[in-house]
């Protein structure tokens, strides 16, 4: 963690043309930084090189626990719980799919054909956060209860094959499977995809719209060559927002799934909550985080949009 | 034809009210259940009408006290984090000072963290020093993963402020604390109330962060997510369904305002 006192600072271009104010003046921004910096730097900087360490350590609850450099856990942890990183990847990954598909209709709607209603939906996708997300979790167990009308219906017109033979499945039920589960991670987190990529929409100026079509561009012409690569900021941000909270999250995988459909999240859990072998459980939070800050760095990297927040 | 052109040229309204519709069916779903009368312990099959639970919504017990333990904790992690979060946006913005770069950072990374590992980590650091966990312990955690949110919302409303209107108060020669008052902190108002808003509603549901750093106190996600174990009480979706309607009514009410008063300054 870099201290406060290191590296030249890179001047903002945002920072007003002022200069900088002799004696007393010039510690205020190191005042006004210094409580909610040093919250994080014990509450969120801290932990972590605490976790590291408790992740390399050995020994038992009643005995207590020594660092002696046990790097096997890494390994014992990877070989046991494969499946569970690979489900979480495969899960966050077809629901932030799912939230870009079903999200940017949405997105687009309220940004260019809402007109008076535009208002009225936004305040939509936002209210449902008012109700607890565990709530609105359960009420799935309701929606895609077994022999219920949305089950009734994907099984009428055979979607149930479909996703039968993709091992989403099994069956003819939805609940305790992956479908059940991606679809609540779908809905737990389309917001997060909608209003990042509003954002971007909005921003675009219509003319921009007319002067394709003046040119003979086909509107799905229009949205390919001018909306799509325009919103792409939204794309990636909403692509991150949804992914990352997913990746990690084991509430829906334990709502709305089985045994068979544990994520990450899940074993982390369990092994620091009911089994308490820390050592383990700090290894495989550990993997988790740097999996997603090397997948975030390099998917930042590739889409070209630095400057997110 | 006529009929295909229109659905050509309105599919993308009619997929948008698709998605839009699969936002709200769990809402209506919670608000037809609050007037369910279930017949084992789980409400999650549909018996008979009943207004039982909206008439004593504090009838299980426990209930009513994880959510105003609920509220307190929100409460207090919104001062605590809009407080601390204005100040780190102030600075970001009015001041030069080194390792900014590293500030920068410390204020992305908990947004680009999974939750269950800032949850673990912190676990970890607690056990390491002994504390009790409770209330204090969710708090501190709460005011944590907020404090990021709250820079970025009033960092993006004081950088848009012109900065000759400050210049102006002081020309007009009121001191830095007056200028700060009447001029500085009534034009950065709507960021910060917009941070703080999203840090109490953050707070509020918040459930893997306090289900790892509670020990057995008990907030009001937390009960939720004990009764999905143990079996639903009614009263749950009698409580959802009532803050899906405050607030809504709230947004409603306070658009209803805004448009007033710009039409009496009209």
């Amino acid at each position: 963690m870099a201290t406060l006192t290191e590296a030249p600072p890179p001047l903002s271009p945002t920072a007003p043309e002022k200069k900088p104010p002799r004696g007393r003046g010039r510690l205020v921004p190191y005042w006004l930084l210094l409580p909610g910096i040093l919250w994080l730097l014990v509450f969120f900087a801290l932990p972590m090189i605490y976790q590291a360490s408790t992740s390399v350590q050995t020994g038992s609850l009643e005995e207590g626990y020594k660092v002696t450099w046990h790097f096997a856990t890494y390994w014992d942890a990877l070989s046991e719980y494969y499946p569970q990183f690979l489900r979480s990847v495969l899960y966050a990954g077809s629901a932030t799919i799912l939230c870009l598909i079903l999200g940017y209709p949405l997105a687009y709607l309220i940004a260019f054909r809402a007109g008076r209603w535009r208002n009225l939906i936004m305040i939509l996708v936002i209210a449902p956060f008012f109700t607890s997300f565990l709530i609105r979790t359960l009420a799935w167990k309701t929606i895609l209860a077994d022999g219920g009308p949305v089950v009734g219906a994907l099984n009428t017109l055979h979607v149930l094959d479909v996703t039968s033979w993709l091992g989403m499945t099994s069956g003819d039920r939805v609940l305790a499977t992956p479908l059940a589960v991606v679809c609540g991670l779908t809905y737990n987190f389309l917001p997060f995809m909608v209003l990042p990529l509003y954002t971007s929409l909005e921003r675009i100026d219509g003319r921009l719209h007319e002067a394709a079509g003046d040119l003979y561009a086909k509107p799905i012409t229009t949205f390919r060559k001018v909306t799509f690569p325009l919103s792409m900021p939204g794309v990636v941000s909403g692509t991150l927002l949804t992914f990352i909270p997913a990746a990690g999250d084991y509430v829906n995988a334990d709502l709305l799934g089985s045994t068979d459909t544990r994520m990450v999240g899940n074993v982390i859990q369990t092994q620091f909550l009911r089994i308490l072998d820390y050592p383990t459980a700090a290894a495989l939070s550990f993997i988790l985080m740097a999996a997603i800050l090397v997948m975030v760095t390099l998917y930042i990297r590739r889409s070209g949009t630095e400057d997110l927040v | 034809m006529t009929f295909v052109n229109w659905l050509k040229r309105n599919l993308v309204v009619i997929a948008g009210l698709l998605t839009l519709a699969y936002l709200l069916l769990p809402n209506v779903v919670v608000t037809v259940f609050s007037f369910n009368q279930p017949k084992g312990r789980f409400n999650y099959e549909w018996q008979e009408f009943s207004t039982a639970a909206w008439q004593d919504p504090c009838g299980v017990s426990d209930l009513c006290g994880s959510l105003s333990l609920s509220l307190q904790i929100a409460f207090w992690a919104t001062v605590g984090a809009t407080l601390l979060g204005t100040m780190i946006a102030f600075a970001l913005v009015r001041y030069r000072f080194r390792a900014r770069g590293a500030v920068n950072s410390l204020i992305f990374l908990p947004m680009a963290m999974p939750e269950v590992v800032m949850a673990a980590s912190l676990l970890t650091l607690f056990l390491n020093m002994g504390a009790q966990l409770g209330f204090w312990t969710i708090l501190i955690a709460h005011i944590m993963f907020c404090l990021s949110f709250v820079v970025t919302a009033v960092k993006a409303r004081v950088m848009s402020m012109d900065p000759r209107l400050e210049q102006a108060a002081q020309d007009l020669y009121a001191g830095p604390f007056q200028t700060f008052v009447r001029v500085t902190l009534p034009i950065a108002a709507p960021g910060i109330a917009a941070g703080a808003m999203l840090a109490f509603a953050l707070s509020f549901d918040d459930f893997i962060i306090t289900n790892f750093n509670a020990g057995s106190t008990v907030t009001f996600p937390m009960f939720v997510w004990g009764s999905a174990q143990r079996g639903t009480p009614v009263q749950i979706n009698v409580i959802g369904t009532a803050m899906f309607v405050v607030a809504v009514l709230f947004v409603l009410a306070s658009m209803v305002i805004g448009n007033r008063r710009n039409k009496q300054k009209a």
